[in-house]
C-alpha cells in the first residue's frame, strides 16, 4: 500500500479551477518531485493534502486512511505524520521566538506539553547538523541556509512519516543549495521519511527525486522514475523544460526547443490538448483531448508523443 | 581594441553600522567595455547590490565611499553632481532590478508609464506611443499596441520584467544593469529572458552589466565574467577561462558546487563548507582562506593581490604566485 495516494484531486477557488484531477502516489522512504511553470499548481497540491487548500472532488489517503474532508477527530493524530516545509521556514514564523521556541513548538501546538523542550531542541539541531547553541539565537541571526536548516528541524518535531517541501532550496546560493539536499537525502535514508518535493529547478530533481510528475495546468502531463525522465521525457513540455536549463558550461550547445509564450489563463481553459498553443510539435490530432496513458510506470498525457516520432 | 564604457577603478565602500564600518566593497577594480556583456557572480551577501548602487550612486544614506573611482566615459561619477547623475540615470545608464515592481507604479497603466519615460523628447505622443508598442513588441509581449493600457498587475511576473527592460531600453542606453533580473523567475521564462537580452543587445549595441548567482544563465549569457567573494573581486576573465580554467579556488569550488553539471545522480553534491567571514571585523590575510582546502602559511598573513595571469584574466590567490616563481 502507498503511503500516499492522491487520486482526482481537484480544486476550484470559486471560479478558478486550479487543479483539474491530479493523481499521484509515493510509496514509504520515497522522494517524489512536482515540477512546472509557476502557476501550474504544485503548491496547491500539497497545500490540499495538508488540509490547508479545499480539495471540492478526488480522494487524498494517508496510510489506508481518507483525510480529504476528514472530521478533525481523524486528522488530529495524522498531523503529527505529515509535515510541511515551507518555502521560507523561518520568514513566516515570529521573529519574537528563538531557535529553540521554534521547532519545538509543534510540540506545543499537538498539547505534548510534558516534552523537555530544551532537550528535544538540542536533539533537533543537532539531526539537522546546526551548533545546539544556536537554540538561544534568534531568526534574524541566520542566514540562508541555516533558516532552512531550521525548517527541516522543526518539520522533523512530530517524527512525521511524510514531508510535504515547497520549493526547498529556492533562493540559496548553490553552496548552500547542496548542503541542505544532502541533509534531505541523509534524512530521508536514516530515518526513511517519504518526501514530496516541489520545485522548478530540475538541476536540483536529478539529485533527490526517485520519481518525478509534470504538472501543466494543474495537471500532471507525464510521470515516472526521474532516470527515464531524464533519459526518455516523452511529453513536449517535459521536454521544453529540461532544455530550458542553462548549463555551467559557456561551450555547452543546447539544443533548446522553445516554448511558446505563457502558460493560458485558468479561466479560459484551452480546447483539445491544454499545451496546443505553446506545443512546438503540435499536429492537427491535437484538438482532440489526450487521455492518461500508463506503459511500464511510465505516464503520460499526449496524443504524438516524442518517443513515437522516429529519431528527430 | 574596443573602447572602454566602465571603468571601475579601486572602489573601496562601507557601510556604517552599530557594530563599525562593514567593508562592503573592498578594492573593486574591472572595467566594461562597449556592446560587451559583463557577468557578476558571486554568492548573496557579496556585495553585488552595493557595487551596482555604488555606480547609479543611489546608495543607503549609511554609505561611505572611501576610496576608487567609478568612470563611465572618462566622468568620475563619484564627483557628479546630482543633477548630472539624474540626466545620466534612465538616459545613458538604465536598470532592471529583481522585483520589476521597483521599476513599474502600480496605479498608471504600461502606456503611460513609457510616455513618461520619454519625456525629454519632443515627438507626439501618438509617435511616443507607437515607439512603446515597439518596444514592447521587441521584448516578445503579444498585441503590444492593446496591452498599453493595461495596469502592471496584469501582466505576469515573466512580462513584467519583459516590459521593464524594454522600458530600459527606451533611452538607448549605453548602459543597461540588470540586478538578478531572473532570480525569481522559472528556469523557462528565465531562458527567455537571456535569449531577448542577447538579442537586444546585438540590436541597440548597448553594453549589459548582469549580476546573477545563477551560473549556467552568466554561462550562457556574458563574454566576461568578474567573480566577486566577500566585497571583492577575487577572478575576472573572458567568459571560457573562467569556467574552463578557473585560476581561483572559490571560483573553482563554485563551479563544482553547480550541480547543473553533474549529470548522473549524486548522493552527496559538493559544497562549500563554512561561511564568508564577518565584513564588520575582517581577518587578516585572504579572505577565502578558512574555507579554502589549499590555504598556505602565507594566505594568513598577507592579502593576495588582484594579478594579471594571462591577457584578459586575473585572481588573487597565492597559489599562482607560487607557480609563477618555481
Ligand atoms: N487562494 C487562492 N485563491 C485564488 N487563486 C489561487 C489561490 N491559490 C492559488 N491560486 C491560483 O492557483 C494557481 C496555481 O497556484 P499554485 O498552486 O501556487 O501554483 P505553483 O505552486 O505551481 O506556482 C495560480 O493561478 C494561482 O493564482
Ligand atoms: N545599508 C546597509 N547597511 C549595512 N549593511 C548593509 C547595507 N546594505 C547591505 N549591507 C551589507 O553589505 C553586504 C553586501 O550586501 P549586498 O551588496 O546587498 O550583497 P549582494 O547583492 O551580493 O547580496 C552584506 O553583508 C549586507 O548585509
Ligand atoms: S497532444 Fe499534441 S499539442 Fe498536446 S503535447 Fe502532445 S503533441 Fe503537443
Ligand atoms: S590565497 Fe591562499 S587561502 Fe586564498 S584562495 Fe589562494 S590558496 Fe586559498
Ligand atoms: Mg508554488
Ligand atoms: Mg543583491
Amino acid at each position: 500500500m502507498s503511503l500516499l495516494d492522491v487520486k482526482n484531486l481537484h480544486t476550484s477557488f470559486g471560479a478558478v479551477n486550479v487543479l483539474a484531477g491530479v493523481s499521484f502516489a509515493v510509496e514509504p522512504g520515497e522522494t517524489y518531485a512536482l515540477v512546472g511553470e509557476s502557476g501550474s499548481g504544485k503548491t496547491t497540491v500539497i497545500r490540499a493534502i495538508a488540509g490547508l487548500a479545499p480539495a471540492q472532488e478526488g480522494s487524498v489517503k494517508f496510510d489506508g486512511q481518507e483525510i480529504r474532508g476528514a472530521s478533525e477527530r481523524v486528522l488530529r493524530p495524522l498531523r503529527k505524520d505529515i509535515a510541511m516545509m515551507f518555502q521560507d521556514p523561518v520568514g513566516s514564523l515570529s521573529p519574537r521566538l528563538t531557535i529553540g521556541s521554534l521547532i519545538t513548538e509543534p510540540y506545543r501546538i499537538q498539547g505534548m506539553k510534558d516534552r523537555d523542550m530544551h532537550a528535544e531542541a538540542k536533539r533537533l539541531l543537532a539531526m539537522v547538523n546546526l551548533p545546539t547553541h544556536f537554540a538561544d539565537r534568534y531568526p534574524y541571526q541566520l542566514s540562508g541556509g541555516q533558516a532552512r536548516r531550521v525548517g527541516v528541524a522543526r518539520a522533523l518535531a512530530l517524527e512525521p512519516k511524510l514531508i510535504l517541501a515547497d520549493e526547498p532550496t529556492a533562493g540559496l546560493d548553490v553552496s548552500v543549495q547542496g548542503e541542505l539536499l544532502n541533509l534531505l537525502n541523509d534524512l530521508r535514508e536514516r530515518l526513511g521519511l517519504a518526501m514530496v518535493i516541489i520545485t522548478h529547478n530540475l538541476n536540483v530533481v536529478r539529485h533527490v527525486a526517485d520519481r518525478m510528475g509534470i504538472m501543466y495546468l494543474g495537471r500532471l502531463v507525464e510521470e515516472g522514475t526521474t532516470e527515464a525522465i531524464f533519459k526518455d521525457a516523452r511529453h513536449p513540455y517535459t521536454r521544453c523544460l529540461l532544455s530550458a536549463n542553462p548549463e555551467p558550461d559557456p561551450d555547452a550547445r543546447l539544443e533548446r526547443i522553445a516554448l511558446k509564450g505563457e502558460p493560458p489563463s485558468l479561466l479560459n481553459r484551452p480546447s483539445g490538448c491544454e499545451f496546443r498553443e505553446r506545443c512546438p510539435f503540435a499536429q492537427d490530432i491535437c484538438t482532440q483531448t489526450p487521455q492518461w496513458d500508463v506503459e511500464e510506470g511510465h505516464g503520460l498525457r499526449c496524443l504524438a508523443p516524442m518517443h513515437t516520432r522516429g529519431a528527430a | 581594441m574596443t573602447e572602454t564604457l566602465l571603468e571601475i577603478d579601486r572602489l573601496s565602500v562601507d557601510y556604517e553600522t552599530a557594530r563599525g564600518d562593514l567593508k562592503a566593497l573592498r578594492d573593486i577594480s574591472f572595467d566594461v567595455r562597449k556592446g560587451e556583456i559583463v557577468g557578476i557572480v558571486g554568492e548573496s551577501g557579496c556585495g553585488k547590490s552595493t557595487l551596482i548602487s555604488s555606480i547609479l550612486r543611489l546608495t543607503a544614506p549609511n554609505t561611505r565611499f572611501r576610496q576608487g573611482e567609478v568612470r563611465f566615459k572618462g566622468q568620475d561619477l563619484l564627483q557628479a553632481t546630482e543633477r548630472q547623475m539624474r540626466d545620466l540615470r534612465g538616459a545613458d545608464i538604465s536598470i532592471v532590478f529583481q522585483d520589476p515592481m521597483q521599476t513599474h507604479n502600480p496605479v498608471l497603466t504600461i502606456g503611460q508609464q513609457m510616455l513618461d519615460i520619454q519625456h525629454r523628447s519632443k515627438d507626439s505622443k501618438a509617435d511616443k506611443l507607437a515607439r512603446a508598442a515597439k518596444m514592447l513588441g521587441a521584448v516578445g509581449i503579444p498585441d503590444p499596441e492593446a496591452r498599453l493600457a493595461q495596469f502592471p498587475h496584469e501582466f505576469s511576473g515573466g512580462m513584467r520584467q519583459r516590459i521593464a527592460i524594454a522600458m530600459a531600453l527606451m533611452s538607448e542606453p549605453d548602459l543597461l544593469i540588470a540586478d538578478e533580473p531572473t532570480t525569481a523567475l522559472d528556469a523557462t521564462l528565465e531562458v527567455q529572458i537571456i535569449e531577448r537580452l542577447q538579442e537586444l543587445q546585438q540590436e541597440f549595441d548597448c553594453a549589459i552589466l548582469f549580476i546573477s548567482h545563477h551560473l549556467g544563465v552568466i554561462a550562457e549569457l556574458c563574454d566576461r565574467v568578474v567573480v566577486m567573494y566577500a566585497g571583492a573581486v577575487i577572478e575576472s576573465g573572458d567568459v571560457r577561462e573562467i569556467f574552463h580554467d578557473p585560476k581561483h579556488p572559490y571560483t573553482r569550488r563554485l563551479i563544482d558546487c553547480d550541480p547543473g553539471h553533474i549529470k548522473e545522480r549524486a548522493r552527496v553534491l559538493p559544497t562549500i563548507p563554512g561561511e564568508v567571514p564577518d565584513l564588520a571585523n575582517l581577518p587578516g590575510g585572504c579572505i577565502f582562506r578558512d574555507r579554502c582546502e589549499q590555504a598556505m602559511a602565507r594566505c594568513a598573513t598577507d592579502v593576495p593581490p588582484l594579478t594579471q595571469l594571462k591577457q584578459g584574466h586575473h585572481a588573487a590567490c597565492w597559489l599562482n604566485h607560487e607557480e609563477a616563481n618555481t
